[in-house]
């Protein structure tokens, strides 16, 4: 049993006692008889090496994949050492949130450089500090968009199936209506979108590439939103941002999106990184915290967290979020892993994923998994096959292949990154070509 | 601390100047700009927002704080001070010369005090 | 110092991918960006020394003594890093089939267990990333319920005037108006408001407990009664748990709904503002409603998913901050039984020894002993010798400890908040002892040697009034 607690049993007698007291039970009898814990039904503490291999014995029943080919949300990029290198160091991860600013200037540096990458990436103005995922991004965004005169959001229904119900879910909450954009080949009808958009709508949200991989036609959609008066969210892929046309240059008035693909484990999930940005005239809507540039008594460069009267802590009821912790190391860990790529890095990772994914598509096509849509896509794409989707990823998974994420019993959704070799590629094929002979 | 006799005051602290019966600036006194300290940003109304006396209009922000500013008067919105969302300093320095909203069409408003009242109240809250 | 745009020179870079080892295509240069991207271009031995810079610009738990109230700024152990570290977590994909990820099930079963254990609670989500994300969860868990019975009226939360920030902030994200009522002036709830304040439009209390000011309201179960007699559901913020963790259960004091930091009570760290997580627990009234899906135990031992019709959809994509709940469950599973209220108990001895240590130079805000944390005002000092709980706190920076938390509760004038947590030694709350103790001479003898601190730490005190004025925020 560990308890972290330093002092022995007879220091701890002493300090009772220079506080005036004989025993702990002392120090807890304001709290009623009647809600003291007895014994807790819990197992015995554990010394540490019994507690590390307990969490190794319950790691080893997952199963981890060496050939990944499902994204859906998650992507399988590599992470260059230097990031996990920097993002381990106990100074950062120990910190709180940089409230003393004379004793924080590292981390809040490091948000000020996150901040400054964010809006190249994007084009936009300005970046807050950071939101909890993607998903609560984009609801964070679409609150930013709610006034009384317009509390309509319209989200294409392309966009990843948690994105959605996240917004739902945060609707639920402030009273906005949420309206799903209808599709057509698995990118956004923009000519019924039309007809569902008007002075009511807020903003429409648009996620690029799509939950099917698809490109949407961003700069069309955000012309209509804005015709309808409505702001236009962009959700984008970061990475996909290394060579495709940014937010800002579509007329996105705010960019969101996940920013794991940035350096961030798989990690079933969490902690990943919610990413904002937005046009200067949108910059006091912002929730979360900012940092910026000011100088100290000296003069010397100094950064601070800046803008908080809009915050929680301050303005509490009419905050505009109630955002408290965010996701600062993960903002860090994306702000080295660009440092890390560059220019070069960025666009050779996003180009690499571009072309990997098209031949990988073009491969399972002509061994019998049809694409789903027609348009042009970036490293996801939807495949559509006679064979049970579950029996080929079954099969996929017996020769550790984590395939496409099912969509239906016929369709599956693939994921390629940069780390998928071409042999990895032709074994997934030749795998399809084998349990498609096999079951017809 | 100055308070100028033309004026006429609430215990909220905003100054109101009527410049004709249905017409009035509305600022914030030298006592407010004091305790509030440096302000770094104001929220204005809209133009053609309805005013209900005693209710809040705008906010003032400093570092570390909010505060309302409470409309003196039931009327409308007919004008903003637009300087002051690049310059929300001219309240510490000119609080008189730095109104935050023209109503017009007030037709009620809270109990106004004269200077000598208001600053009898000043003068208490110090305390 | 330089940004690390601002270092490194065109053409300087790592090498890290392989060739493209299929056909280059590319897409339609109508679709691809013009702007410049404008990354860094650093060597990797210039990325390792621009972090390490700022990490030594950087105070953590590491570094010393961090008393912030309400915080709970516990020493976060390694064996509970290495466990998040470990490959069989952090290498696997969300999505994968269930029979493929049932140690990352178990890691859910195990911690659901576990906390609703020591909340008193009968289910727990994941899903919420932190604190305030969790409230807004159990904030619309309890409008779910209401809506079910078919009582929309519920519209009100009902929220002390001590309470953090969050609290009305997530109400009124969740649509509620929220309700401020005054606390008595022992800092405890005022039942009279209480009783004055609940009526057949009360959703809801939102409280702590202990409370803000660090001390237990005796009142607890009166308080809960009356909410529940109106018809309301009470809410824990977990935020103070660490006081009473295996020693009283919010679930016995009459709460329906908690929600906890992990990354306070449950010892994961901090990452300079997150990571969090803030788990959702509830009574079984409100399960059905509760986000995403429950892992439950199947009889033959494996792990499914379950989750109800009545769910109020995701807060977030997946099951939550994933890592940082191995990290707790690795705490709760080395502390066990014994090990939590040890840690609860010694996080109150050290508040009430640190208090004792000083309370003759600090005006303490409230009598009697304390939880877990404390508060002192120094509205005394501001008036006699023009030092304000400001320069107190960047006094302590000069003495390599982090500042108590300042000005809140709002409820207290020129307020500081001390929690020392469970982790420190004695020597460490003998020595900000006598380090406070040492401000407080200054402050009768010298203030200026007080508002002319900090002078020993990387920057001076920041111009905050110009950043906000004239924002500033990229490079």
């Amino acid at each position: 049993m560990g308890s972290y607690v330093p002092g022995t049993k007879e220091e701890q007698q002493e300090m009772l006692q220079a506080i005036g007291l004989d025993s702990f039970d002392q120090l807890f009898e304001k709290i009623p008889k009647e809600v003291r814990v007895e014994k807790l039904d819990l197992p015995a503490g554990l010394p540490e090496l019994s507690a590390a291999e307990k969490m190794e014995e319950i790691a080893g029943k997952n199963r981890v994949f060496r050939h990944i080919f499902r994204g859906a949300g998650a992507y399988n990029h590599y992470i260059p050492a230097i990031v996990r290198s920097v993002v381990t160091k106990e100074n950062f991860v120990t910190a709180y949130t940089p409230y003393q600013a004379e004793i924080s200037q590292g981390i809040l540096q490091s948000i000020f450089e996150y901040q400054t990458l964010i809006c190249r990436l994007t084009g936009m103005d300005v970046s807050n500090a950071s939101v909890y995922d993607g998903a609560t991004a984009a609801a964070e965004a679409a609150a930013m968009c709610c006034d009384r005169k317009r509390s309509v959001i319209c989200i294409a229904s392309t966009s990843h199936p948690s994105v959605i119900s996240t917004v739902r879910t945060y609707a639920f909450g402030s009273g906005a209506e949420v309206i799903l954009a209808p599709q057509k080949d698995g990118r956004t009808d923009a000519e019924k979108l039309k007809e569902i958009l008007n002075g009511q709508t807020a903003c429409l949200y648009v996620q690029q590439p799509n939950y099917y991989g698809q490109l949407e036609d961003c700069e069309a959609l955000a012309g209509l939103a804005h015709e309808a008066g409505a702001k236009f969210i962009m959700g984008c892929n970061p990475i996909a941002l290394g060579i495709l046309k940014t937010p800002a240059e579509c007329g996105a008035d705010i960019a969101v999106g996940d920013g794991q693909p940035l350096g961030m484990p798989l990690a079933w999930g969490g902690p990943y990184l919610g990413f904002m940005a937005a046009k200067e005239n949108l910059m006091r809507k912002l929730p979360g915290r900012i940092v910026g540039e000011t100088k100290d008594d000296k003069g010397n460069r100094a950064f601070v967290l800046t803008l908080q009267a809009r915050e929680q802590h301050i303005r509490r009821e009419k905050a505009s979020s109630n955002i408290c912790s965010n996701q600062a190391l993960c903002a860090l860990t994306a702000a080295v892993y660009l440092s890390a790529m560059g220019d070069g890095g960025l666009k050779e990772a996003a180009s690499q994923c571009y072309a990997k994914a098209h031949y990988l598509q073009k491969e399972l096509a002509a061994a019998g998994l049809r694409p789903k849509y027609s348009g042009d896509f970036f490293h996801e794409f939807v495949t559509e096959g006679e064979v049970h989707s579950s029996v080929v990823l079954k099969w996929l998974e017996e020769k550790g292949i984590l395939g496409g994420l099912p969509l239906s019993s016929r369709d599956i959704l693939w994921c390629v990154t940069e780390k998928n070799t071409k042999e990895e590629m032709d074994d997934v094929v030749s795998a399809v070509k084998e349990v498609i002979r096999i079951c017809s | 601390m100055n308070f100028p006799e033309e004026l006429k005051y609430t215990d909220s602290h905003e100054w109101v100047k009527m410049l004709d019966e249905q017409t009035a600036l509305i600022g914030l006194t030298e006592y407010a700009q004091s305790e509030l300290g440096d302000l770094v940003f104001v929220n204005l109304p809209e133009v053609d927002t309805e005013l209900s006396a005693g209710e809040a209009m705008a906010d003032v922000e400093s570092v570390k704080a909010v505060s309302d500013v409470y409309s003196p008067v039931t009327g409308r919105v007919e004008e903003v001070n637009e300087e002051l969302l690049d310059h929300p300093e001219f309240i510490n320095e000119t609080p008189y010369d730095s109104w935050l909203v023209k109503a017009a069409d007030i037709a009620d408003t809270v109990t106004l005090l004269s200077a000598e009242e208001y600053a009898e109240l000043v003068e208490k809250e110090q305390q | 110092m330089q940004l690390i745009t601002e270092k490194g020179r065109e053409g300087r870079g790592l090498s890290l991918l392989p060739p493209c080892d299929v056909e280059r295509v590319r897409p339609d240069e109508a679709d691809c960006r013009k702007l410049p991207l404008g990354m860094p271009a650093v060597s990797e031995t210039e990325i390792s020394r621009h972090y390490s810079a700022l990490a030594r610009r950087t105070h953590g738990v590491n570094d010393g003594f961090y008393p912030l109230g309400s915080c709970t700024m516990k020493y976060n152990p390694k064996v509970d890093e290495e466990a998040a570290a470990l490959p069989g977590f952090t290498k696997v994909h969300p999505l994968q089939p269930v029979e493929t990820v049932q140690g990352c099930m178990e890691v859910l079963y195990l911690a659901e267990k576990y906390l609703c254990e020591i909340t008193g609670m009968a289910a727990m989500t994941f899903q919420p990333a932190a604190g305030a994300h969790g409230e807004f969860t159990g904030l619309l868990l309890i409008k779910a319920w209401h809506h079910s019975r078919g009582d929309e009226k519920r519209t009100k939360i009902i929220v002390p005037d001590s309470a953090h920030g969050t609290n009305p902030a997530s109400a009124a994200m969740a649509g509620f108006t929220v309700v401020n009522v005054p606390s008595a002036p022992d800092g405890s709830v005022d039942l009279n408001a209480l009783r004055k304040a609940v009526g057949e439009d009360t959703a809801g209390l939102m409280l702590t407990n202990p409370n803000t000011v660090g001390m237990f309201d005796e009142n607890i179960l009166e308080i809960t009664k009356i909410v529940h007699e109106a018809g309301g559901l009470n809410y824990y913020d977990g935020a103070n748990l660490n006081a009473v963790m295996g020693i009283a259960r919010p679930g016995d004091m009459g709460f329906d709904v908690v929600h906890l930091n992990l990354h306070k009570t449950f010892a994961t760290p901090h990452g300079g503002g997150g990571p969090g997580s803030g788990p959702v627990g509830c009574k079984e009234i409100l399960t059905p409603f509760l986000p995403g899906a429950r892992v439950m135990r199947k009889e033959n031992g494996s792990y499914g998913w379950t989750g109800g019709e009545q769910t109020i959809g995701s807060v977030k994509a997946f099951y939550g901050n994933f890592l940082v709940v191995v990290r707790a469950l690795t705490y709760i599973l080395t502390l066990g039984r014994e090990g939590i209220p040890e840690a609860s108990r010694n996080a109150v001895l050290n508040a009430n020894y640190l208090r004792e240590k000083i309370k003759d130079a600090y005006p303490m805000a409230y009598d009697g002993l304390c939880m877990h944390e404390f508060v002192v005002s120094l509205e005394e000092w501001k008036d006699k010798y023009g030092v304000t709980a400001l320069d107190a706190a960047k006094a302590l920076l000069d003495h390599g400890i982090h500042p108590p938390t300042m000005y809140f509760p709002l409820i207290v004038h020129e307020a500081l908040m001390f929690e020392p947590t469970e982790t420190e030694s004695r020597e460490t709350l003998d020595e900000a002892a006598d380090a406070l103790l040492e401000i407080a001479r200054l402050a009768q003898t010298d203030p200026e040697a007080l508002h002319a601190s900090p002078r020993t730490t990387p920057i001076g005190r920041p111009d905050e009034v110009g950043a906000a004025r004239h924002p500033v925020l990229r490079g």
